[in-house]
């Protein structure tokens, strides 16, 4: 399968940009930081037996991890395609024997591979408290889950705008903006009963909070998936037609 | 699925009445061209003649306005993969990663290429021979010099030995030494694969290239191999330098001389008659006559001059029409 071996170049490529490793370093150290506090919060004040450690510790730590990755993904997402359009690699994809839809899966999975490595360094954190003391491991799985895909939606959307421009900042900058509206979306309902539900819906936010309180609901599951097949499908047929237009 | 071996039954690259239109302008008309095997065909043109959007189509890059593409009997854009498979292709700008080392770009190509994983090494390796990329394997792109990243490309474009090889503009911005090593690769590519190469470099051509076709304006204006060409090269004049040169009448007089003019005091330029060859019986004259012969040099008529006669040719005629 071509996707998988140019995913695996893009994963590498990334890694060879100093741009990943002081991402990774930089949101890893936050999240340390915040552990450290959460933990220390708890062991001032030790749960009573509603609310465990899990809820505590992880359940803050991925709520602000997913505020994080809002402004890291577009980062890493920029380069995907505007790099490669703008220095003229993306002809040697282009003149390959390969489709189209390689390519788009290839990029996406590439960038899917850090972001799983920095989802599973986030999720090791609570889970070292294990040696101390009994931890909800559905409720840190359902929370894993969740922030990877909402990590998976913030990349699509991200790559989806890096094939829009040739200018990396641009694509940053533009899929910032998409992935913050969709974040706040659901506060524009207020008052009004029918578009609070539809606009909830369409939040990013609502169904990463629905995953992290626990409730493994198939709808929320769909909703990312489909949010990133849409964008990556939208990739795809932008790739198709700047052939057609360029 | 057709083999390089059968050549006689199906040129390499058929294309067929090609048009390519960017908005309402028209980048490409009507273009049709083939190329054999063992052939080097050089698409010839002045900036913005359309030698970039053809190569950009014959590629797989583009998508045309209309016209039909044939790469080695299969339509490219019915089976674009089987078709591009048959097909490396040098863009104007090489499509490098700056990051990679020579070799891992190399071996990323040959994956993208579907070599399987055993022959890939193997390639990379006789694809840096063949470039005089030995040495570099291990170093950085984007480290190297802008000849050695466009040895690079041209590397990237026959790593898996495909029947057609597209080069456009292989030798901008190379050095003499390199564009006279890089005309040498591309006459080696030429005995086994097809080559078609744009340039408007007019040397270029008359160093490479087999065949010529010359775009203006989107369209064909001249098709023809290299002899043909040759032949609008005919001679026009001869400069006649003596240490003492004849009265210029006298000149004149010699059959196949249609008319002469006197330089300075030692040269006269004689035009000749069109299929006229005098030269030997000048000489003969001069050595009778004792002038004191120093020189005798035909002036050919430049290949700019063949080039700018047919390119100018096609705006008059086009004006022509656009008036009518």
């Amino acid at each position: 399968m071509m996707a998988f071996t140019i995913a695996w170049r893009e994963l590498r490529n990334l890694f060879l940009s100093p741009l990943a490793w002081v991402l990774l370093f930089a949101v890893q150290l936050i999240h340390g930081w915040l552990f450290a506090v959460y933990v220390e919060g708890v062991l001032a004040a030790p749960p009573n037996g509603v609310t465990g450690v899990t809820d505590l510790v992880a359940g803050n730590l991925f709520g602000v991890a997913s505020f994080l990755m809002l402004l890291v993904v577009p980062l890493l997402s920029m380069r995907l395609f505007s790099e490669e359009r703008r220095n003229g690699s993306l002809t040697l994809l282009l003149s390959a024997p390969v489709r189209v839809s390689e390519i788009v899966l290839g990029k996406y999975l590439g960038l899917m591979g850090l972001l799983a490595l920095m989802v599973a360094l986030l999720t090791a954190m609570p889970l070292s408290l294990a040696a101390g003391t009994q931890l909800d491991y559905g409720k840190l799985a359902a929370e894993g889950l969740g922030l990877l895909l909402l990590l998976s939606a913030f990349a699509a959307a991200g790559l989806f705008m890096s094939t829009l421009t040739r200018q990396p900042v641009v694509a940053a900058i533009a899929s910032f903006g998409l992935l913050m509206f969709l974040w706040v979306i659901s506060s524009l309902g207020r008052g009004n009963l029918h578009l609070s539900s539809g606009l909830h819906y369409l939040s990013l936010l609502d169904h990463y909070f629905s995953l992290l309180r626990g409730t493994f609901d198939s709808a929320d599951v769909i909703f990312y998936l489909l949010f990133s097949i849409v964008f990556l499908s939208l990739s795809m047929w932008r790739l198709d037609s700047a052939r057609l237009q360029a | 699925m057709p083999t390089g071996t059968l050549t006689n039954a199906a040129p390499l690259i058929k294309v067929e009445n090609l048009y390519r239109y960017y908005g309402q302008r028209a980048a490409v008309q009507d273009l049709s061209l083939t190329l054999a095997k063992g052939e080097i065909l050089g698409l010839l043109g002045p900036n913005g003649a359309g030698k970039t959007s053809t190569l950009q189509m014959l590629s797989g890059n583009l998508a045309p306005s209309a016209g039909r593409i044939l790469i080695d009997g299969v339509d490219l854009l019915d089976e674009p993969l089987a078709a591009k498979a048959a097909i490396g292709y040098l863009p104007e700008i090489p499509p490098l990663y700056p990051d990679l080392t020579v070799d891992e770009y190399l071996l990323y190509c040959a994956a993208l290429h579907r070599l399987p994983a055993t022959k890939r090494r193997g390639a990379c390796d006789s694809a840096r021979e063949r470039c005089g990329l030995k040495d570099v394997g291990r170093r950085i792109i984007g480290n190297l010099s802008k000849g050695y990243q466009q040895r690079v490309g041209i590397a990237q474009a026959i790593l898996h030995s495909p029947a057609v090889v597209i080069l456009d503009e292989p030798t901008v911005g190379l050095d003499p030494i390199q564009i006279r090593e890089v005309r040498a690769l591309i006459s080696e590519l030429g005995k086994e694969h097809g080559v078609i190469l744009s340039t408007h470099i007019l040397p270029e051509v008359q160093a490479v290239c087999s065949r010529v076709q010359i775009v203006h304006r989107g369209r064909t204006v001249f098709s023809d191999s290299l002899a043909g060409l040759a032949e609008r090269m005919e001679i026009l004049s001869v400069v006649l330098e003596c240490r003492q040169l004849p009265p210029i009448k006298d000149l004149r007089a010699i059959e196949g001389v249609q008319s002469a003019e006197k330089l300075d005091n030692r040269r006269a330029r004689l035009r000749l008659a069109p299929d006229a060859d005098p030269v030997e019986a000048i000489a003969t004259l001069a050595v009778k006559n004792k002038w004191g012969l120093r020189g005798l040099t035909p002036e050919y008529k430049s290949l700019e001059q063949v080039f700018v006669d047919i390119t100018t040719a096609d705006d008059a005629q086009s004006d022509v029409e656009s008036a009518a």
